[in-house]
């Protein structure tokens, strides 16, 4: 899909105006971070968990080229094949190619958000291949031609009305009758209509949360159990994945996935995590015909050995979109892009660039929640940080916001001067803010004031005021 | 597309500023996967012996809206899941995995359970399966793939039916896979079944306002049918 992370402010201006989408946030901050307290409040060895968790993707990422290759024997080994993409036009390609070979009318597909970011969905319906979403979240994006704005809710942004409106306009073969106006009718529709879906696709795509280099598996984790219908009743199940989902053990895969449901939906563990081994073997009865592994680069080799390498540890939990203020306030389309939130500030201008991307970095009170419940710990307001440093040295930001900027470095390295503006502002301030002791609009800061007051100075300078005590106490 | 692999691998080592690993550094890597370690496991069922590990993955389980009903013998199964159906005025007829794990239960004393054993169909409302592991730390259970075990069993019915015994139940996903791995290698089996799947509680989503609601894909209702000789000590 066309970014559109450059017009964020706009975008931003129209989801604070949306009330449908409004209303859903609130659902959100209601439920997601209660969740996560309570199960961790459950686990006393989460934090020790989550310090395992980090170096084992250290480990990992410091030698990702033994591990994929590693896991690429294991793969073959098993029956299955591994395809190296640079592009998301070299996966889509891959794909195409395996569904056409296999005469694929319909691909049915587990939520996997390398296909959002690839676009897989447009390129094979340009080439006569319908694909068919079956996580219920992004099944209703897509009937409504949207893409997702959580990396795991996708359709969180939506309430329950809208979606029965999105299927009465696209279940026609269905009463027009009925009644659609309550969460369990929705999910018992969708469940019947994509049931006949499975039961006729050819092939299945799904994600992978961790690629095991020890057995050449592939590991998903889902809670409605579309990714497990998906990969068993098709002829070959292709798994999209990323370089960076590599881990070296089961017993490495079951460490993180105890810090991962936790941190996502507060579930002490998901209701399906499936580990998928080559295709089915001769003696058994079910199971995909062919197995294949597509792995993405996609920029992010070019990420390793750089101040955005711990980006690569993220096993997309979403916890840092779910305590954003940020993104509880403009919700994950204002982003974009594919990844909203924390983590897409930080990953989109890597994957799409810092010139379309580069007020995503912005867009952040740096209040560090993200960073304080990120299970991986990465540091994500810090790479924030370096993005904005990125865009100032290519000349990026706005011209009155670096001429300030300037002003204020050129007084910052100067303390005496800067002691003498800083007074002069409080002294000038204070006597203008007057006895409402507050701004209600400034120069040059209309932007700032318009959501708030700006509250006036109450004396003097800090500097100012521990010079005078240090007089009054005597010390030298 | 093996010049991508290579353009791709290369760039791996030019950002890590290596080239590849030398002998000794790979063997340690190659140890690693070939005798895979124990990170920390939580002490919450570790640390109980297996008599409480049995109980904490019975509660784990109801607490994912898994009902479970424990019986004494194999014997009793039919009995459990025939109430089960008849509380629930759900059908009698049945699809079973040719599980052979599943043989020693009398069926046949319930002549009212139609049960037919093999692959199930998207008509098929209940099935019943066998399961290779019951995880007490979050009341998970372990499902292997298999000739006698196919996947579709524990997702087409709306209904799903786990027969399983008390030692089945271990600590933690660890223990897990300690023991699918002895198994395999002591019937001379390639490392991994196709699929093993993890199932803790029922089909589940959220995606509607962020209320869970039960059986989104699969099964609606899991029940599991626990043979527990100290059950009823």
């Amino acid at each position: 899909m066309q970014p559109t992370s450059h017009a964020f402010k706009a975008n931003a201006e129209g989801a604070l105006g949306n009330a449908h989408l409004q209303q859903a946030l609130k659902l959100m901050r209601a439920g997601f971070p209660g969740r996560r307290a309570a199960a961790i409040a459950r686990l006393p060895e989460f934090d020790d968990l989550r310090d395992e968790a980090k170096a084992i993707k250290d480990h990992v990422l410091a030698n990702l080229d033994f591990y994929l290759e590693a896991f690429e024997k294991n793969v073959i080994a098993q029956g299955g094949q591994v395809h190296w993409c640079r592009t998301p036009q070299e996966a889509c390609e891959t794909v195409l190619a395996i569904c056409r070979r296999l005469d694929a009318k319909t691909v049915t597909k587990g939520k996997t958000m390398i296909a959002e970011e690839i676009a897989l969905n447009d390129y094979l319906e340009a080439n006569g291949v319908t694909p068919i979403e079956t996580d219920l979240g992004e099944y209703i994006i897509q009937i409504r031609k949207e893409y997702p704005s959580h990396i795991i809710a996708p359709a969180i942004h939506l309430v329950k009305e809208q979606v029965a409106d999105s299927f009465r306009a696209t279940h026609r073969e269905l009463d027009p009758k009925r009644r659609l106006d309550e969460a369990p009718t929705l999910v018992a529709e969708a469940r019947g209509v994509l049931r006949q879906k499975f039961l006729s696709a050819d092939v299945g795509v799904t994600g992978a949360n961790f690629c095991v280099a020890e057995t050449g598996s592939t590991i998903i984790v889902t809670n409605e159990g579309n990714g497990d219908l998906t990969q068993t009743l098709t002829k070959a199940h292709i798994v999209l994945a990323s370089l960076e989902k590599l881990v070296p053990t089961l017993e490495d895969a079951s460490t993180i996935l105890r810090v991962l449901a936790r941190s996502a939906t507060g579930q002490e563990f998901s209701a399906y995590t499936t580990v998928s081994t080559g295709p089915r073997r001769a003696e058994d009865s079910d199971g995909p015909g062919e197995f294949h592994v597509v792995f993405l680069d996609n920029g992010r080799s070019a990420m390793l050995g750089t101040e955005f390498q711990d980006m690569l540890r993220c096993i997309r939990c979403g916890a840092c979109m779910n305590h954003c203020p940020v993104y509880a306030s403009v919700g994950g389309h204002a982003y974009g892009w594919v990844y909203p939130g924390p983590m897409g500030a930080v990953l989109t201008p890597s994957l799409v660039g810092v010139d379309e991307a580069g007020h995503l970095p912005n867009a952040s009170t740096f209040c560090g929640r993200c960073e304080s419940v990120c299970p991986m710990r990465i540091p994500l307001p810090k790479m924030m940080r370096h993005w904005r440093e990125r865009e100032f040295e290519k000349k990026l930001s706005p011209a009155t916001y670096r001429a300030g900027l300037g002003v204020w470095a050129f007084l910052a390295k100067n303390p005496p001067l800067y002691r003498l503006a800083a007074n002069a502002a409080a002294r000038v301030l204070a006597t203008f803010g007057g006895a409402r002791g507050r701004f209600r609009s400034l120069p040059l800061a209309a932007g700032w004031t318009q959501g708030r007051d700006m509250p006036a100075p109450q004396g003097r300078t800090f500097m100012s005021l521990w010079a005078a005590r240090r007089k009054e106490t005597g010390a030298s | 597309m093996s010049e991508a692999r290579a353009q791709i691998i290369q760039s791996i080592r030019r950002a890590l500023k290596r080239d590849a690993l030398n002998a000794e550094a790979e063997r340690a890597l190659a140890d690693r996967l070939a005798e895979p370690k124990r990170n920390l496991i939580p002490a919450r069922a570790a640390r109980l012996d297996h008599r409480a590990q049995i109980d904490l993955f019975v509660r784990m389980s109801e607490e994912v809206q898994t009902t479970v009903a424990r019986v004494s013998s194999a014997g009793a199964v039919p009995g459990a899941i025939a109430d089960y159906l008849s509380q629930r005025n759900l059908p009698s007829r049945l699809v079973m995995t040719p599980d052979p794990q599943l043989d020693d239960v009398p069926w046949a004393e319930r002549p009212m359970l139609e049960i037919r054993r093999g692959r199930a169909e998207d008509a098929d409302q209940v099935g019943i399966t066998a399961c290779f592991a019951g995880i007490a730390e979050t009341g998970t259970l372990m499902l292997t793939s298999g000739p006698e075990s196919p996947t579709r069993n524990n997702f087409l019915p709306d209904t799903h039916i786990v027969v399983m015994r008390g030692e089945q139940v271990v600590a933690s996903y660890e223990d897990g896979w300690t023991r699918l791995r002895q198994r395999r290698r002591a019937e001379g089996q390639s490392p991994m079944p196709r699929t093993v799947n993890f199932i803790t509680g029922p089909s589940r989503t959220g995606d509607i306002e962020q209320r869970i609601e039960l059986g989104a894909h699969g099964p609606r209702r899991l029940h599991i049918v626990l043979i527990d000789d100290a059950a009823s000590a």
